[in-house]
């Protein structure tokens, strides 16, 4: 196990590598010059493009521009935005924000989504079959900005219940609306592979034995049937949290929640490819250490499951 | 539309999320008839796209913090729009070249520094020194000296030459009250143009670290910067010091916003008490009318619509057929339909809003007349090919664009496409390079009131923002002859002789002025929109 842990961890180095060449490079290839618009229909003073184009190497070539850029990252150096501002100090307080949103939608969909799914997969083609069924195809059909505004307009505007948007600190009770809106897609497909795989295992051999041998239902559903059932969900699960993050675009611009998304979004906007890349490359490592997470999580559900 | 549509279908999520949620909630406070002198308010901002320094600043998230934290020589009635003084005592020219400034004593800094002659012209001088790099070093090109210290690049070049010297000669420091200024050649707006912020004086602290000073501000005006969280908000609190007319409300949070729609909602349930312009959510079906009642603002924006033409492209090189153009576009009932009537049609190259508009400069080159417009496309010869609108699809303007296609297609036949590109730096790009083979959208925003503002820098040949690249050597002798005049009205009489032969060369379409609609908290009253169509916070009072 530790060795196969520590092989994953070595595995991280190129992918890191290859992400953030990407990413770089995407940024780079978003048209326009970042100083062409700055300065409104003027054309901005030369002085001034000069001096930013030499301060953020915009003049050289995209593979001196990367490694310049990795080589300071070596050193802890996320860089600046244009307006000066250090990377470093908006992954400080953007993360955490965007961390808890994150945390907060993830355990909506565990808690609701493993228990829809468990509940229509036992009682199939019953109303609340039904009823789950109609709910989670709405819920995917919905584009998130949709449930967000409606949600934002009927409980924060009309009736007043929650604020319409968070606040600064972002405490965890205000996070609970936007939570919802950006686990609603996900929470639809976790009650669905949940009740998928509850199906599909229900008729294994191994459930047949349990029952045959006489344990009490709760010990075949909570412990055979659900822990074999939960591989396919728990990978869902896993993947899902780097998406969420990234995801958090738009939830973020709604509630306007001072997250990685709105910083993601305004640098891709005004071509800072130093911040894009810092933030993302963040993003990249959760999702790395999500998905050793999941692989580790396999052995421990499944016991039929080794690593060597 | 949509979403009302929508509201139906996710009555399921929602009931689910009623269970969950059963927090927050909030309260708002009855109005009484008195004032609240130490009440604290929030406003609606977004995130400074630099640190606040007054030359390098040029865009409204920056404006709003600095225009009360810096107090400069002159300033615009929130009324009328009209000249007042500050911290100018007087500004007296007799030639519109050499200008004597005479200024009040007592005023200081936030750090208690004295706001003198000095403060103002060190200030004026950093901002134009290239080295420094400032934003808006361009707006003292009018004095002398400034092509000492910002060299123009010679043609073809982005590298230009060092400057040979430090500061500007037309700046002379006479006494600690009294400078005076000379400039390269007459020009009467210059009085206006010191309500700028980037003329605001600056106290010596600043140019020992001027980075610094950018998120720890020390300004001179009615309000003292306190704290910047980087995209949740700047606060500041009224300076009890200030020799000037003093805020009726104390601490002021600007809460930065990433859309207008989420400022919005809170504006609505009462989390915020002042939002500068309605989303089109609000506008949409008067749905605002609902939400606020009578608490909106309307006010004309220092601000005009056109789409330009390429004078570079030999096809738009007859008049006639820019004319039938512009009088093929229905501008009333696109005002109306799309614009839920915010915009006004233009009927000249002016905004209402700048002192000396005058109404129908444009003529009858900017009325709709369909057959009028075919008359004169026949004249011209016609058209080949189809005709492009090129706008940038980052900021709303699909629905307008295609409007005005349509409009132009069905009035006059030539086939109209609107054309996006994907960012505003991306138009700006092409059109800096002369790349335009069409129409493409150009707006301004006046920097000061006055006439001059809106000519100038679009339609002299030498223009910084002359997008067309027109040039007329009779329009830009009249620009020059109206510059001379001292006497404001009749200044501004000759730059509408001058704005009147735009009308016959129509380099550009006008097509609206704004009408800005803002809203406010019911805790406010008196609440009033300024030239820079900012809530003014020396007039605000809170209801206690």
């Amino acid at each position: 196990m530790g060795r196969y842990i520590l092989r994953r961890l070595l595995q991280m180095i190129p992918v890191f590598l290859g992400t953030t060449f990407l990413i770089y490079c995407l940024v780079y290839a978003v048209p326009g010059d970042p100083f062409a618009g700055k300065c409104g229909q003027r054309a901005c003073p030369q002085s001034f493009i000069n001096e930013m184009t030499e301060k953020y190497n915009l003049n050289d070539n995209i593979f001196v521009q990367y490694f310049k850029y990795l080589g300071n990252l070596l050193q802890g150096d996320f860089g600046s935005t244009f307006s000066g501002v250090p990377i470093s100090q908006i992954i400080s307080t953007s993360y955490p924000i965007t961390i808890r949103l994150a945390l907060l939608a993830l355990f909506i969909e565990i808690v609701i989504g493993i228990a829809a799914g468990v509940l229509t997969g036992l009682g199939r083609k019953g109303f609340f079959d039904n009823l789950v069924l109609i709910s989670t195809l709405l819920l995917i059909s919905l584009p998130v900005f949709v449930t967000g505004f409606v949600l934002q307009y009927l409980l924060g505007v009309k009736w007043g219940v929650v604020n319409p948007t968070v606040s600064p600190k972002a405490p965890w009770n205000e996070l609970i609306m936007p939570a919802f809106v950006l686990a609603s897609l996900s929470l639809a497909y976790a009650t669905r592979i949940t009740r998928t795989s509850i199906v599909e295992n229900r008729r294994a051999d191994y459930v047949r034995t349990a029952v045959a041998k006489g344990l009490p239902q709760r010990r075949v559903i909570g412990v055979h049937l659900l822990r074999n059932s939960l591989i396919p969900v728990v990978t869902f699960f896993g993947t899902d949290f780097g998406a969420l993050m990234g995801g958090a675009i738009v939830t973020e611009g709604i509630f306007n929640i001072n997250g990685i998304g709105r910083q993601v979004y305004r640098a891709i906007q005004v071509k800072e490819g130093a911040t894009v890349t810092g933030l993302v490359v963040v993003l990249v490592l959760v999702y790395l250490l999500m998905s050793l997470l999941v692989d580790v999580l396999y052995g421990l559900l499944d016991p039929r499951i080794r690593y060597e | 539309m949509r979403v009302k549509r929508f509201a139906a279908a996710v009555a399921l999520p929602v009931a689910a999320m009623m269970l969950i949620a059963g927090c927050g909630g909030s309260s708002s406070d009855s109005s009484g008839g008195s004032s609240d002198p130490n009440a604290a308010i929030s406003i609606q901002g977004t995130q400074p796209e630099n640190p606040l320094v007054p030359a390098n600043t040029n865009e409204e998230g920056g404006s709003i913090p600095l225009d009360v934290m810096f107090t400069g020589l002159v300033s615009y009635d929130t009324d009328t729009s009209d000249l007042k003084m500050e911290i100018a005592e007087s500004i007296t020219t007799t030639d519109a070249q050499h200008y004597d400034i005479k200024l009040k004593d007592g005023y200081t800094f936030h750090d208690g520094t004295p706001v003198d002659a000095k403060s103002f012209v060190d200030a004026w001088n950093w901002a134009a020194y290239a080295p420094n790099a400032a934003l808006n070093a361009s707006f003292f090109e009018q004095v002398k000296g400034y092509q000492d210290v910002n060299p123009t690049p010679p043609a073809g070049s982005t590298d230009a030459p060092a400057p040979t010297a430090k500061t500007m000669s037309g700046l002379t420091v006479v006494s600690p009250t009294e400078i005076k200024v000379e400039l390269v050649a007459p020009y009467s707006p210059f009085k206006q143009k010191l309500g700028y912020h980037v003329f605001a004086p600056l106290p010596q602290s600043f140019y020992a670290d001027p980075v610094a000073f950018g998120r720890n501000p020390v300004g001179n005006g009615p309000f003292k910067f306190v704290a910047w969280n980087d995209n949740t908000d700047i606060k500041i609190t009224r300076w009890d010091d200030y020799k000037g007319e003093k805020p009726q409300v104390k601490d002021v949070t600007i809460k930065l916003y990433q859309s207008s729609e989420a400022a919005y909602a809170d504006l609505v349930s009462g989390n915020l008490d002042f939002q500068q312009l309605l989303p089109p959510s609000a506008l949409a079906g008067e749905k605002y009318q609902s939400d606020l009642m009578d608490r909106t603002l309307d006010k004309d924006a220092p601000r005009l619509t056109t789409v330009s033409l390429p004078m570079y492209d030999q096809r738009f090189a007859n008049a006639d057929l820019r004319k039938a153009i512009s009088m093929s576009i229905n501008r009333e009932q696109i005002a109306k339909v799309i614009f839920n009537d915010t915009y006004v049609p233009s009927t000249s190259f002016s905004s209402p809003a700048i002192t000396g508009y005058e109404a129908d400069t444009c003529g009858e080159a900017c009325t709709y007349d369909p057959a009028k417009a075919k008359d004169l496309l026949a004249k011209a010869g016609g058209f080949s090919g189809p005709l492009t609108l090129t706008y940038n699809s980052d900021g709303g303007h699909k629905d307008w664009s295609e409007a005005v296609c349509n409009s132009i297609k069905s009035s006059i036949g030539i086939d109209c496409v609107a054309t996006p590109t994907p960012t505003f730096s991306v138009l700006r790009q092409s059109i800096n390079a002369k790349q335009m083979s069409g129409l493409f959208r150009s707006a301004w925003s006046y920097d000061f009131p006055n006439l001059e503002n809106g000519l100038s820098p679009l339609y002299s040949t030498t223009g910084s923002a002359n997008d067309s690249k027109y040039s007329n050597p009779e329009f830009d002798a009249a620009l020059l002859k109206a510059a001379a005049i001292s006497d404001p009205a009749e200044s501004n009489k000759a730059f509408i002789e001058a704005e009147k032969m735009l009308a016959a060369d129509l380099p550009a379409i006008p097509l609206w002025s704004v009408t800005q609609k803002a809203g406010y908290s019911e805790r406010l009253s008196n609440a009033k929109l300024s030239y820079t169509l900012e809530l003014d916070l020396t007039q605000v009072r809170v209801n206690s």
